[in-house]
């Protein structure tokens, strides 16, 4: 009966690891995984991903130019990318959807189409 | 003081041009003793005595702005001066709620961009014009530029008995007011009584209109507080490029139409804005008329605002010097 909870829990935990592994999360066993995301006038990249509800995440955010803003108001996402400089930021969504982050620190004229996707299953 | 009477409101109406707002204020001092003695008392803190007067609100000309979905350039702007000008009766002052001009990391050219912007409000014959900027105007260099040209970035006046206060919610880059300016305006606010008429003007709206859409203030609950002290308070704001009405609290939010392009409705919209397309067919689509007729009742849940809009038609436009040669060039 112990090792069959044992050999669920091993699953249960490589499914995760392995779904944050497609969203473009790298993670050891036990760490909490990092997702990267690059900030560059006037884009994100990736500009979509995946995140699971009520699994904590780190996002490593990086501005490969300008200051840039990262706002999401439904998962309390509301960080200042320095130019050329990153910053980690962990979240942990506790609501389903798909969210529409934003650039929300002024970088120059195609600022208001900087946008990225995060859904969170 | 003696406690400001209930029934004392202005009357504010006015007709949008889109456009731009026109506002035209009635002071309550024709009926009743208490009215007077309360006016006599607001116009002694003011410094002047309240008199009918009225006043436009433009917004977002974008100047320098070029290419889909506005191919136009400053035609409306221009248009909308032509507006003012012929207007029955003369506003005393004009209200522009930021994004003057757009925005380009070239100084040279943003200084170009911001002499034709006065050199075309400078045709409107109406004798004082105010400022607030938007996000294109200071966002970039912390307003710097935008001081030189056209003086602080946040302020208040008044106007026959009428206490205006600009708010800057722009020049920090994000969204938001912040704390030297939030001191500043309880501190403005705090010689006036409860039911002095306040006129907020603004570039972002100061709640959460569509904020994926970066149509918020990240602080604007914090301003939304010391407003929510007064009676008679009425924001404008522009940024969202189309007319929107909301009433928070005893606050009345009033967006204006821009003079380049439009946003659509954000209701039932998911994902991220995209502006309306040019209508060769009709140029000044969604850049029309609007009328707000605002009486400043005092009493709670009272609903002082009635708005009429009406738009710009193509034959208005095509009596622009020079516009029929532009529709013909269009390649759209």
């Amino acid at each position: 009966m112990l090792k069959a909870k044992k050999s669920v829990s091993a699953l249960i935990l490589f499914s995760c690891l392995t779904m944050l592994l497609a969203s473009g999360a790298s993670a050891r066993p036990g760490e909490t995984p990092i997702v990267e995301i690059t900030a560059k006038r006037f884009a994100f990249s990736p500009d979509k991903i995946t995140l699971k509800k009520d699994q904590t995440v780190k996002l490593r955010l990086h501005s490969e130019d300008v200051t840039h803003g990262f706002f999401l108001r439904q998962l309390a996402l509301d960080e200042e990318i320095p130019a050329g400089q990153s910053v980690d930021v962990t979240v942990t969504p506790r609501t389903g959807g798909t969210f529409t982050t934003i650039c929300d620190h002024f970088c120059g004229a195609n600022h208001g189409n900087m946008n990225m996707t995060i859904v969170v299953e | 003081m003696n406690p400001p009477n209930r029934r004392s409101f202005l009357k504010i109406a006015g007709s949008s041009l889109g456009i731009g707002v026109l506002y035209t204020a009635f002071p309550a001092a024709l009926k009743g003793k208490e009215s007077h003695n309360f006016l006599s008392a607001l116009g002694r803190a003011n410094g002047e005595k309240p008199e009918p007067f009225s006043f436009v609100q433009l917004s977002d000309a974008h100047v320098g702005f070029n290419g889909p979905p506005d191919p136009l350039g400053t035609k409306a702007f221009e248009r909308a001066v032509e507006m003012i000008n012929g207007l029955s009766r003369r506003p005393d002052l004009i209200l522009f709620t930021g994004d003057l001009v757009h925005d380009t990391e070239d100084r040279d050219a943003q200084i170009q961009r911001i002499k034709q912007f006065q050199e075309i409000s400078k045709r409107i014959n109406v004798p004082v014009i105010k400022h607030v900027p938007g996000e294109h105007d200071a966002g970039l260099d912390s307003g710097l530029l935008y001081r030189e040209f056209f003086g602080e970035s946040y302020y208040s006046f008044d106007h026959r008995g009428v206490h205006f206060v600009a708010l800057d919610n722009v020049t920090r880059a994000k969204p938001e007011v912040g704390p030297e300016q939030l001191a500043w305006l309880k501190n403005d606010l705090s010689r006036f009584p409860k039911t002095a008429p306040l006129v907020v003007f603004t570039h972002r709206p100061l709640f959460d209109l569509r904020p994926d859409w970066e149509w918020f203030t990240s602080d604007g609950d914090q301003v939304m507080t010391v407003l929510a002290n007064y009676d008679n308070v009425t924001v404008l704001y522009g940024h969202i490029h189309r007319d929107h009405e909301e009433q928070i609290g005893p606050v009345h939010h009033y967006a204006a139409k821009s003079l380049i392009f439009a946003f659509p409705d954000p209701t039932g919209i998911s994902g991220p804005r995209k502006p309306v397309p040019f209508d060769k067919e009709h140029p000044f689509k969604n850049l029309g008329i609007r009328t707000v007729s605002f009486n400043g009742q005092t009493q709670p849940n009272s609903a002082p605002v009635s708005v009429e809009d009406i738009e710009l038609t193509s034959r208005e436009f095509r009596e622009i010097n020079g516009a029929q040669q532009l529709l013909r060039n269009l390649e759209l």
